[in-house]
């Protein structure tokens, strides 16, 4: 993290709030921290906030509040940060259904790690991951900390089509796909969760910031959730994420 | 409420309105019209409001019939618009009639043009928009460019048929070699004194690639002082990235949420019109300004808006003949108005 902030211009209708130059849990905490204490403070003239891994982008309309103004404000949020309070990150749980047509590529990421299927799939399942930001396709979550054990490359082919649900692993990374996409991804499982639905109230299930963690299914949960869904009576699962220093 | 049918889509037509605004963080990139200007002027002629949907229309517009009495306003670029193969002035409204067909003749000055509606386009609003995104096949007509045979819906247009123009002065010219303000950064930082001399010294061609998403420009390479990648942040409207190659990418409308290329400069919002009109070949030149510039700018472009919408209004027609000329062997029919 840096020791002074930085705030870079981005066009006379954004400014971008930089606190480092590297990919960590604590600078994107710090981004979260910063994204909820200046949506507290209700700043008029704000349009909208991207948060990506180590800086917050502040899309402001300059007929409302110009640069100067907006700038003294949002340093004095930052000032104010320690003592204002941010809840705790939210664990959602993401049931995935592990392997066979499901997670076709498994068997690749076991074999390339000299592990079993089962050991993999916990592996997997294992760890809390946080959602550094979304981008790439609407709701698609760029995630940190996978276990470097499971770690495996792309695939030589890219697949044409990957259905939306998929989950799957890509160098040392992991993630879901929300819609239907072309990708190098190996899969190792699905979910049957919609990520992404643009005809509900809240068309993204994932929020930057928050934390995902993956719990194996069987074929008939997954079918019942699948059916739940449909009748919108499925309950998401999510719980506070255990307080770390920030 | 009307219907429009499309005959003929043209190279790429769309429904577009503002944009799609506080789903950036989702991932969700914003969409809307390239042109503000065109857009808002379209929506103020038909009397709608300043930022309802219209038709954005590329290069080779679309064939229309119109099945409803409407009345509409086409702006932006010079597409040559016709009403029944009749040539029809652009930047004012037009009563147009059911059985009606609006064509478009060929690109003569610019490579956008916007029809609006009076009474608006009646599609879903999807996450606060009714803007077109193709990619994510989301909004507009079914969430994708329109074609052959779609039925539109209009709302109820204004009862009573007013003519208003925009005068002349307000109606921007399009030209082949233009400059661009730019505000530097975020990342003016990771390119030597050099790069940046030469990015704002130089003039820039804008390639075939050019679409809603963005504009490949080419021209003197602009040196990094390290690598041109950084860790994905925010794209805003008018980014200008310059990935390894040292050659400029405009980030327009479509644009990606956030992206991992260093962004030099970016364009001002008043001056994004030109680029949207902007054809392959046309050359570039940026012209560095302060934030503060670019929002006084921005200040006296609304004021405009608002003269211009004062104008307009009470430029209305008072009386027209029509006359017939014959000029050098050949006949011209000419319409002479009288202006309140």
């Amino acid at each position: 993290m840096y020791k002074e902030t930085k705030y870079l211009t981005s066009g006379e209708k954004a400014l971008v709030i930089e606190f480092g130059d590297e990919i960590a849990e604590k600078t994107n905490g710090k981004v979260r921290a910063m994204m909820i204490a200046i949506e507290k403070k209700d700043i008029i003239g704000i349009v909208e906030m991207t948060p990506t891994y180590r800086s917050l982008m502040v899309h402001y309309n300059p007929l409302e509040i110009d640069y100067k103004s907006l700038l003294s404000k949002l340093k004095t949020v930052e000032g104010e940060l320690d003592h204002i309070d941010i809840p705790l990150p939210k664990v959602i749980e993401i049931p995935t259904l592990y392997g066979s047509d499901y997670g076709a590529d498994i068997e690749n990421v076991a074999n390339h790690n000299g592990l079993s299927i089962e050991d993999v799939i916990k592996i997997h399942t294992s760890k809390e991951y946080l959602i550094y930001m979304l981008g790439f396709t609407p709701g698609f979550p760029y995630l940190g900390g996978m276990d470097e054990r499971i770690a495996t490359p792309r695939l030589q082919t890219p697949r044409t089509k990957i259905s939306g649900g998929s989950v799957g692993i890509a160098g040392s990374q992991t993630g879901v796909y929300p819609i239907d996409s072309p990708g190098g991804w190996q899969l190792i499982g699905k979910t049957p969760l919609k990520l992404y639905d643009a005809h509900t109230d809240t068309p993204i299930l994932l929020q930057a910031g928050n934390y995902i963690k993956f719990v194996p299914i069987s074929e008939e949960e997954y079918i019942k959730i699948e059916e739940a869904i449909k009748n919108n009576s499925y309950k998401y699962k999510t719980y506070a994420k255990e307080s770390e220093a920030i | 409420m009307g219907t429009i049918k499309i005959i003929n889509p043209g190279f790429l037509t769309t429904v577009q309105d503002q944009g799609r605004y506080g789903y950036q963080q989702f991932g969700v990139p914003v969409s809307g019209v390239m042109d503000n200007f065109s857009h808002r002027i379209a929506n103020i002629l038909v009397r709608n409001y300043e930022l309802e949907a219209v038709l954005e229309v590329t290069m080779l517009g679309p064939q229309i019939e119109i099945q409803s009495n409407e009345i509409i306003s086409i702006t932006g670029g010079d597409l040559s618009p016709r009403i029944n193969g009749q040539e029809i002035s652009m930047w004012r409204s037009i009563k147009v009639n059911e059985g009606d067909i609006l064509s478009f003749a060929g690109m003569k000055n610019g490579c956008r043009s916007y029809i609006a509606f009076s009474g608006g386009i009646d599609v879903p609003i999807i996450m606060g928009s009714k803007s077109t995104y193709m990619k994510g096949k989301i909004g507009g007509y079914e969430g994708r460019n329109l074609k052959a045979g779609d039925l539109l819906n209009i709302e109820q247009s204004e009862k009573l048929f007013k003519e208003r123009m925009v005068p002349n002065k307000y109606i921007p010219k399009y030209t082949n070699e233009f400059h661009v303000c730019v505000i530097l950064g975020p990342q003016d930082e990771y390119f030597t004194d050099k790069g940046i001399q030469t990015f704002l010294s130089n003039q820039y061609t804008v390639t075939n690639e050019c679409d809603r998403m963005g504009f490949r420009l080419d021209g003197e390479e602009i040196e990094h002082v390290e690598g041109a990648d950084i860790i994905s942040d925010g794209i805003g409207f008018g980014a200008i990235q310059i990935p390894g190659h040292g050659k400029p990418i405009i980030m327009m409308a479509d644009r990606q949420t956030t992206g991992g290329y260093t962004k030099i400069a970016n364009v001002i919002s008043s001056d994004l019109y030109k680029i949207a009109q902007a054809k392959p070949g046309d050359k570039i030149g940026f012209e560095k300004i302060s934030v503060e510039e670019a929002q006084t700018i921005l200040k006296k472009e609304e004021e405009k808006i608002d003269v211009i919408k004062k104008e307009c209004c009470c430029r209305e027609i008072i009386s027209s003949k029509n006359y017939s000329l014959r000029i050098n062997g050949k006949s011209y029919d000419v319409k002479v108005e009288e202006i309140k």
